[in-house]
């Protein structure tokens, strides 16, 4: 047993595992795997590759919040924003633009790293509560300005993709994979660059930061600027996922600038297990992919037979998350991350996996 | 319940506040009649004890009040058996008036009500007034006099003299004197003087831990102990030495 | 100047329906620290009672529209109470999960109403007086506002007499100052935790049922929509202020109805930019104790 904890907990075989796990995902396309009842179809067909790819970018989103939320502790209600600006502002570009996509995904990056490095100097002068209220209020003004200017951003009915400056292989039913494809290799960059910050000096200092921000100003750090750089990476990725949510769904909804929707993100980090990498990758996939068959199941006909007391609500994807999500705040802190890491070291407790949490912000 | 029972048992009590061990292990007792003073140097740990005992903070080991375990207890639990409670820096709610703040610690009647009257008859005057606009010394009176109000099997006093002109303090000494006669007090105090003229025991925390503990005149006579334990005698102490030497010093135990 | 007069009275009419939710919201969040995602669906539950009780009797008499308002508070009180026992007291000074949970609840919630009501709109009608107009000064002001004014007013008396004259508002008050005094008091507050949870959630029902009939009609996101101007609202006034609550309900809705008006419906912007000046300027809010 203590050969197998040794060996989970050695950097490289995380790694290993991790390259293997990437080459498995890799081939899927060519493979004819079924899981009823989880995946819609066998997985070499576009409708499974889409959804794959769908759960690969909330995985990579879950990501970026969980550098923000776990990494940095900042308690933000408005990163659906950045995810928002990289769809819709790569579908204005291509829509309105002759610019070819990938000077039009450049564009819109640089825009999202500006709107982050100006927003986020704001929001950041305060902290806690109010730093999450900010947040929240600039989600809710980038969500009036989509809903209010239907001409350009098409409204409450979303925008649609414009392919005429996409190259070829990403456009179209039967060029899924590419996208899938494009999606995994996203998640890797993203995970790799989230990695790399947290390793780096400014990763540290940020979560020294998160622990006591007392102690870093002591030694002579801002920690006002390792936030903002925290701020603006996390920010940039999300803008990344947003920009290929847009290829692969040929459209977004002004619901992506929701507050709902960075509260679905912040649901799914804290199922996966707040502080944990893997736990984000995880939470992302297992929610899209909770998400979709809840959906259907809701209206399949072991659900419609039920009583109406029953039916309500498991018929409604959204109140299962919920009460989950209830549930594992008050039982689970720790998320999957914390139950895996529970099999592992059967020592920990709760209440390490709730100071974890409480550390946060 | 015999009189030479301790009214307060600590054992072992360790505390932790956002991470920081600040009680590490203590234990003393407190006799049932008269002032135990709880001393050490600046951030040894004296106030962190204090809000252990009630649960104000994180804490593990025994505490037992007049023979009940009251370790795993809520604050107020604890209060409502008997323990008035006199915050570092007097914790009055500003925004409510004098008479609000007395009002708001009542409990049972308020059996004290006349020995507060009788002895901050500037509260009386000031019944209206808001409690944030009153001067430091006003503020410790009315910090105390919430204590006093209820019938008491233990006061628990830090530092009430804490930055009062001298005139002030020996009014503070005078109440708190008043005070023992109904109740034991535990009384964190920086100000020798006062501890010597209230106290009668006293325990010396160092380190997080418990260096010295026996009769007020047994350490205060002695100057070199003084010294070492709390710095220049007499006077606030400075932190003069750099963590001296081992802190346990043989001293008889309070019985 | 008409126009002016009527900008003013329908800012009022719309201040005093953010202030019944962000009441709630502010004397949570001051005594408890808890910032209450799930303050919405007691809104949205309330309206929701509020009209099934209503459309059962005869929907267009005054009797009818008390009655669903009492209903509305009954339910919202009840519901939040019944969230702070169950859902925030186990997680005791947690905040951070405290938040989380609401959260939950929030998502949850909504998808059930979702569930039991439809998600579309649900069309209300109540007194005829409230579809007129009254003529203040050469305005003409639906009088539906004036409902919405009045009951204001009542809460926010109501409350101050609340916390001024009786021993849980004198607790409430000083919990929102120093809670921990308190217990060492030997107050036990999770009761006035609970407490204030209810008139938050008596505030909020009673705010749903008046909102469906402002907006004209009850929906599963009625609170939703209306939660996050709460909580700019409690932000601006102060976390923790019931009298900086009142104010920023007035001031920011006042402000959204001229800005909409006179600078081509950007009310809203105009809001989040009031709060971003905020907090610059004086992060604790307008009279915010001091972080």
């Amino acid at each position: 047993m203590k050969n197998l904890r040794s060996l989970t907990s050695s950097r490289w075989t995380q790694w290993v595992v991790g390259g293997v796990l990437v080459a498995l995902f890799a081939i899927i396309p060519f493979l004819n795997i079924e899981i009823p009842g989880v995946l819609p179809g066998p997985t070499y067909l576009p409708g499974t590759l889409q959804l794959l790819a769908l759960s690969l970018l909330f995985a990579s989103l879950a990501l970026s919040y969980h550098l923000i939320f776990g990494t940095a502790g900042l308690l933000s209600f408005g990163h659906a924003l950045y995810f928002a600006a990289g769809a819709y502002g790569l579908g204005i570009l291509l829509k309105y633009t002759e610019l070819g996509l990938f000077a039009a995904m450049g564009i819109t990056l640089a825009g999202a790293v500006i709107i982050a490095y100006l927003l986020g100097a704001v929001s950041l002068r305060v902290t806690g509560i109010s730093f999450a209220m900010v947040t929240l209020a600039f989600a809710q003004a980038g969500s009036v300005l989509v809903r209010r200017n239907p001409k350009v951003t098409g409204g409450e009915d979303g925008l649609t993709l414009n392919t005429a400056n996409v190259p070829d292989f990403l456009v179209g039913v039967l060029n899924t994979r590419n996208l899938y494809w494009v999606a995994l290799l996203l998640v890797v960059v993203v995970f790799l660059i989230v990695t790399w910050f947290e390793h780096s000096r400014a990763g540290h200092v940020v979560t020294a930061t998160r622990e006591n921000e007392l102690r870093v100003r002591v030694i002579g750090i801002r920690p006002f600027v390792v936030k903002l750089i925290a701020f603006v990476i996390a920010s940039a990725l999300a803008a990344l996922v947003g920009m290929v949510y847009m290829l692969l769904q040929s459209g977004a909804t002004p619901r992506a600038t929701s507050a709902d929707f960075t509260l679905t993100i912040l649901v799914i980090v804290v199922l996966g297990g707040v502080g944990s990498r893997w736990g984000a990758v995880v939470g992302g996939i297992v929610y899209t992919i909770l998400d979709q068959r809840l959906t259907s199941l809701a209206s399949s006909d072991f659900i419609e037979s039920l009583p109406a007391v029953l039916r309500i609500p498991l018929s409604e994807p959204l109140f299962i998350l919920g009460t989950l999500f209830i549930l594992v705040v008050l039982f689970l802190p720790g998320g999957l991350a914390g139950l895996a890491s529970r099999v592992a070291n059967p020592r920990r407790s709760t209440t390490a996996d709730r100071d974890a949490l409480e550390e946060v912000v | 319940m015999s009189a030479t029972a301790p009214i307060l048992r600590v054992q072992n009590l360790s505390a932790r506040v956002a991470g920081q061990q600040v009680v590490e292990d203590v234990s003393f007792e407190v006799p049932a009649v008269g002032v135990t003073a709880l001393l050490g140097r600046n951030g040894v740990g004296k106030t962190s004890t204090i809000k252990a005992i009630l649960g104000l903070i994180e804490r593990k080991g025994l505490v037992e009040f007049d023979g009940h375990r009251i370790d795993n207890e809520h604050t107020h639990r604890i209060v409502q058996r008997g323990v008035g409670y006199v915050p570092e820096d007097r914790e009055v709610f500003s925004k409510l008036t004098v008479a609000e703040n007395l009002r708001l610690a009542e409990r049972g009647g308020a059996p004290g009500r006349a020995l507060v009257e009788e002895l901050f008859p500037d509260l009386t005057q000031r019944a209206a007034q808001a409690a944030g606009t009153l001067s430091g010394g006003q503020q410790q009176m009315v910090s105390l006099a919430r204590a006093l109000l209820n019938a008491n099997r233990l006061l628990l006093v830090d530092e009430p003299t804490k930055g009062l002109a001298p005139l002030i303090v020996q009014d503070v000494a005078v109440a708190l004197a008043k005070a023992a006669e109904t109740a034991p007090i535990l009384l964190v105090e920086q100000n020798l003087q006062v501890v010597r003229q209230l106290a009668s025991t006293v325990v010396v925390i160092e380190g997080g831990k418990v260096a010295f503990t026996g009769l007020a005149a047994e350490l205060l006579d002695d100057e070199a102990l003084t010294t070492r334990l709390l710095g220049v005698a007499g006077a606030q102490p400075q932190g003069k030495a750099a963590g001296t030497g081992t802190a346990n010093a043989g001293g008889g135990n309070a019985s | 100047m008409s126009t002016v007069i009527l900008l003013l009275i329908t800012g009022l009419g719309l201040g005093a329906l953010y202030f019944l939710v962000a009441s709630g919201l502010s004397l949570i969040y001051g005594l408890m620290g808890v910032l209450n995602f799930a303050h919405g669906s007691f809104l949205t539950l309330g309206a929701f009672a509020g009209w099934e009780v209503a459309r059962r009797l005869d929907d267009g008499s005054w009797t009818t529209f008390l009655i669903s308002i009492a209903v509305g508070a009954l339910v919202g009180a009840a519901i939040a109470a019944a969230t702070e026992f169950l859902l925030i007291r186990p997680l005791y000074l947690r905040h951070i999960e405290q938040v989380l949970v609401t959260v939950g609840l929030s998502l949850a919630t909504v998808a059930l109403f979702e569930g039991i009501w439809g998600v579309d709109p649900i069309y209300v009608t109540g007194p005829d007086w409230f579809g007129g107009t009254t003529e203040i000064f050469g305005a003409l002001v639906p009088n539906d506002r004036f409902v919405l004014i009045l009951a204001a007013t009542l809460v926010l008396l109501a409350l101050v007499l609340f916390l001024k004259f009786t021993r849980y508002g004198l607790i409430i008050r000083a919990g929102v100052e120093n809670r921990s005094m308190v217990t060492a008091l030997g107050i036990d507050v999770r009761r006035a935790f609970t407490l204030v949870f209810a008139i938050g959630g008596a505030a909020a029902g009673l705010g749903g049922v008046l909102a469906s009939h402002y907006f004209g009609y009850v929906s599963p996101h009625i609170g939703g929509s209306l939660l996050i101007f709460a909580f700019i609202v409690t932000v601006i006034g102060g976390l923790g202020s019931l009298a900086g609550a009142a104010i920023a309900s007035v001031l920011v809705a006042v402000l959204q109805q001229f800005a909409n008006f006179y600078l081509a419906g950007t009310g809203d912007l105009v809001v989040v930019l009031l709060l971003a000046a905020v907090l610059l300027i004086k992060p604790s809010g307008i009279l915010g104790k001091k972080a």
